[in-house]
């Protein structure tokens, strides 16, 4: 812009923006592949005009010498300062700089960017979490301790060579004279599944891309049918392609059925050929990323295998309602909802809703203890992660999952019916990367399991976005690691092998962790759901909160 | 760590031998405290084997609150026997006591007609009450209070405690024994913390810590029967599951295992039971036990019983003879117990075990987890 030149109010420099593109023009080859890499076309190629001042040497000087300038030319690379195109930090141009000659910093004071990313009176939009900015505050779930070691009156058992039982149950349970009694009498009694408590959470064929999706559900079959881990996915919203429908290996997935209802038409017209009866299936009445909006998925990513699948034409946003248009009432319509899904399974297959955290879980919760078919409660805390919602949504809707999930197990325990409608709890679980830490807190608060999405997308497919906004452009299917985005050229990045086998590693190093929490508390028989004596945290409001010990 | 005796016998016999079992093995508890059961008596309470028998530990001013609570129930008193602490002064750590109560009583006439099950519901409301009172003015330590039962806690070394209590008096004796000598461990210092517990004719104790303590507490706290209360130690659940399976499940003992720690996996899956222990290990999950440990205990049939659980941590070892045998933690406590029997018959039950001797004291019979369960009635 020149000295005199006109300014709009959402002019930026580059100083204003959340992330500044450094380059060395020393190192730089000028191969381009930053600029061809940049997911959000952040930088585009420079062609920078310099002028070098030419002084002539005293010996030089003569009466016809003057002194001149010499316009140069240089190439190089030059960061947009629209806010369209803000750098979102995924230092993909990093990854492919063969001299390391580039890479993004973060301002250093709070960006300006932040201001104008609501362009055309569209509030900003995105993928990933709830950001919090401080990550050296950890979270409750981080702060939790595990203060109740076998020691000497009991002896702590070995992580590594004792046997551990580390199942959970996923459907209802009758209380045992019930159970009992049906038994003997033939009568029907709910189906169950005993699972592994580390549940793939919703992410959808259409949030996530193929690649992603074809190597978490290899790391699925190999987990169950190699390793003996009855691990099971969920498909979120989004159908479940027509060969896996048809598959085997449809009893390690979850189907789920949400507001939108994409992808039930070829579910439905699939009942006929399944060989296998899913895990389950999950009613979404809510996520913990945008608790009380719909699921979103951008016109964008709407491809025509996605659009097939779902049922829609292609190119066009998806946007599925707030709630099931047919919700009334929960005493009657999610009971009817509930029971329509046993139907079509032929009361084979458990049915469970997945609400997001709130402070009115525990009013659900009580409907569904009534309701002689709901074969669990999936909670979605407010850390949950999603594909697509508006920031305000992600950043300040939801409840925390760790008081929430101990209230509805109280409450349960208060009923007696711990037992029977297990509670699975999801939301920002590993957000730090301490996944089986915080599995294991959550499940002896009383989660019967857990379950876990983003930090998969981490773990598993090397996913860069994080708690203080770098990346998050799930939304725009431009995904760099091709984990979330639907055009080919970018999933081909992702090889699913390698997915599925990172999978696999993500499992086997939980399991471990697991036991090396649960050996030292001396459990092995069960899982230990709702052990909270083993409990305690720092912070004396948290601990009455949760009704744990506090300690210092 | 607790040390357990168990003995069943066709002749009464004296708690005094049970105790000097436990203190063979006295290297293995601490001498901090004793508990005794006993039921299918001899002496003098033979003759009264209907009638109820409340044990416990009064004050004097208990004593008095206790006799007109009792008589406004309509309750007689029958027998009574005086557990006279003898003059000299109690061992050390034993606290001098006013009375130790045992006393048989006639049902109160309005009890008449009452059902079998109506009278035992009421007969462990009375002994809940009496609990209540005896806590609110720290007067009354209340154990039992059951037909052909009479049970003793007390702090202290068992044998000095047995010997300071005169329990060698003629005038108790029983057929089935349950001692233990104990060690107070995580929980503070109360007798009601301290085993063999007791409720509705099912006594159990327990070597070792259950980890799974505060779920299995909630479940069965949650499954409103008013019994299921106290757990001043993690090991009154065990009593209580057992009373829950029994009474409310209907049923056997053979069952108890496949409750506390069911099977796993391929073993589950090859039983022949399979479909009923699958559906039982479900609705049982929050009655899982995460030991190490070893119960020890007695039904109302005055069969007696033990389990290991899934990591047998704990030592047990059974023998005997026809119309005696013992269950101990070790084999000195055994050896002390019968020391004329077949050791080559002794046992020691493993990670699938249940040992059950009948009334009858004919045999041992082991059942192992894997074994068909008899056919559900």
């Amino acid at each position: 812009m020149l000295a005199n030149g006109t300014i709009v109010p959402s002019s930026l420099s580059v100083r204003d923006l959340l992330w500044q593109v450094k380059w060395d023009k020393e190192k730089c080859t000028l191969c381009g592949r930053c600029c061809a890499v940049c997911p959000v076309q952040a930088i585009e190629l420079g062609v920078h005009r310099k002028r070098t001042i030419q002084i002539p040497s005293l010996a030089e000087i003569g009466p016809s010498t003057t002194s001149s300038n010499v316009y140069q030319v240089y190439h190089g690379i030059r960061q947009k300062t629209d806010p369209a195109y803000g750098c979102t930090g995924c230092e993909m141009c990093n990854l492919v700089c063969p001299n390391g000659a580039i890479a993004a910093e973060r301002s250093e004071e709070v960006d300006k960017q932040r201001f104008h990313v609501n362009q055309g009176g569209q509030p900003r939009r995105r993928g990933g979490r709830r950001n919090a900015p401080d990550s050296s505050n950890l979270g409750t779930l981080d702060r939790i301790k595990f203060t109740r070691i076998s020691m000497l009156t009991d002896p702590a058992l070995d992580a590594g060579r004792h046997e551990f039982e580390l199942r959970t149950l996923l459907g209802r349970v009758l209380p045992p004279e019930e159970n009992i009694r049906l038994y003997r009498e033939n009568g029907w009694i709910p189906p169950v599944r005993e699972i592994y408590p580390l549940l793939i959470g919703s992410m959808s064929f259409g949030a996530l891309s193929p690649n992603m999706w074809e190597g978490l559900q290899m790391g699925v079959a190999y987990l169950n049918e190699e390793l003996g881990m009855p691990v099971r996915m969920c498909t979120g919203e989004g159908g479940c392609p027509p060969r896996l429908l048809r598959s085997r290996f449809l009893k390690y997935t979850i189907l789920q059925i949400a507001s939108g209802y994409f992808g039930w038409d070829e579910i439905i017209h699939a009942l006929p050929e399944m060989k296998e009866d899913p895990c389950a299936i999950e009613i979404k009445y809510g996520q913990g990323a945008k608790p009380g909006d719909g699921g979103l998925l951008m016109w964008s990513k709407v491809n025509k295998l996605i659009a097939a699948i779902r049922g829609v034409p292609p190119g066009i946003s998806l946007p599925s309602p707030p709630t099931h248009q047919t919700q009334y009432s929960i005493e009657e319509s999610v009971a009817k909802m509930i029971q329509s899904m046993y139907m079509a399974w032929g009361f084979r297959v458990p049915v469970y809703p997945k609400i997001s955290g709130t402070s009115t879980a525990l009013a659900v919760l009580n409907n569904l203890t009534r309701n002689a078919y709901a074969g669990g409660l999936a909670i979605d805390g407010e850390d949950g992660g999603t594909g697509a919602a508006y920031a305000v949504s992600m950043d300040h809707m939801g409840h925390p999952i760790a008081s929430n999930i101990r209230d509805c197990y109280l409450n349960l325990a208060r009923l007696g019916k711990q037992n029977e409608v297990p509670l699975f709890a999801g939301g920002g679980v590993g957000k730090n990367g301490k996944l089986a830490a915080n599995a294991a807190a959550l499940i002896m608060l009383g989660a019967s399991g857990v379950q876990v999405g983003k930090y998969i997308m981490q773990a598993a497919a090397g996913c860069v976005g994080s708690e203080t906004d770098r990346c998050n452009v799930c939304n725009i299917g431009l995904c760099p690691k091709g984990i979330t985005s639907q055009d080919p050229r970018l999933y081909r990045r992702l090889d699913p092998e390698k997915v599925a086998e990172r999978l696999v590693d993500v499992y086997l190093s939980f399991d471990t962790e697991l036991k090396k929490i649960v050996a030292p508390l001396g459990r092995s028989t069960s899982l230990p759901i709702g052990m909270s004596d083993a409990l305690a945290i720092d912070d004396k409001d948290a601990a009455d909160r949760l009704q744990i010990k506090y300690v210092v | 760590m607790c040390r357990l005796i168990a003995m069943t016998s066709s002749e009464p016999l004296s708690p005094i031998v049970a105790m000097r079992a436990l203190d063979v093995m006295r290297e293995g508890h601490d001498g901090s405290g004793v508990g005794l059961f006993m039921s299918d008596l001899g002496g003098p309470f033979e003759e009264l084997k209907g009638l109820p028998i409340l044990s416990g530990i009064c004050t004097g001013e208990g004593v008095k609150r206790l006799d007109q609570f009792m008589m406004n129930l309509g309750f007689m008193t029958k027998h009574k026997v005086s557990v006279r602490s003898s003059k000299k002064t109690p061992p050390a750590g034993t606290p001098r006591r006013d009375v130790y109560v045992i006393r048989a009583y006639e049902y109160p006439q309005t009890w008449d007609g009452l059902d079998r099950r109506e009278v035992e519901f009421q007969l462990m409301m009375t002994r809940l009450k009496l609990r209540q009172m005896g806590e609110e003015n720290e007067d009354m330590i209340i154990y039992s209070f059951w037909p052909d039962v009479i049970m003793i806690k007390e702090i202290g070394d068992p044998l000095q405690v047995a010997e300071y209590l005169q329990l060698d008096s003629e005038e108790l004796r029983a057929r089935v024994i349950l001692a233990q000598g104990r060690q107070n461990t995580n929980y503070a210092i109360n007798l009601y913390a301290c085993h063999p517990f007791f409720i509705q004719g099912i006594a159990s104790m327990t070597n070792g810590e259950n980890t799974a303590f505060v779920p299995n507490r909630e479940y069965l706290m949650s499954r409103g029967f008013p019994g299921y209360m106290g757990y001043q130690s993690d090991s009154e659940v065990f009593t209580h599951i057992a009373h829950y399976m029994l009474n409310s499940l209907g049923l056997g003992i053979e069952a108890y295992k496949h409750i506390i720690t069911p099977l796993q996996d391929g073993d589950l899956e090859s039983h022949p039971d399979a479909g009923f222990l699958k559906q039982l290990k479900h609705s049982c999950r929050r009655l899982i036990i995460d030991g190490p440990n070893c119960v020890i205990g007695r039904l109302p049939d005055n069969s007696v019983f033990l389990v290991q659980d899934r990591k047998k941590f704990r030592p047990a070892v059974v023998g005997g003879r026809k119309g005696l045998y013992a269950l101990s933690s070790e084999m000195c406590g055994l050896e002390a117990a019968v020391p004329d029997r077949d050791k080559s018959k002794d046992f020691q039950p493993m990670h699938l075990d249940t040992v059950i001797i009948a009334s009858d004291r004919s045999e041992v019979r082991i059942c192992s987890q894997t074994e068909p369960l008899s056919p559900l009635h």
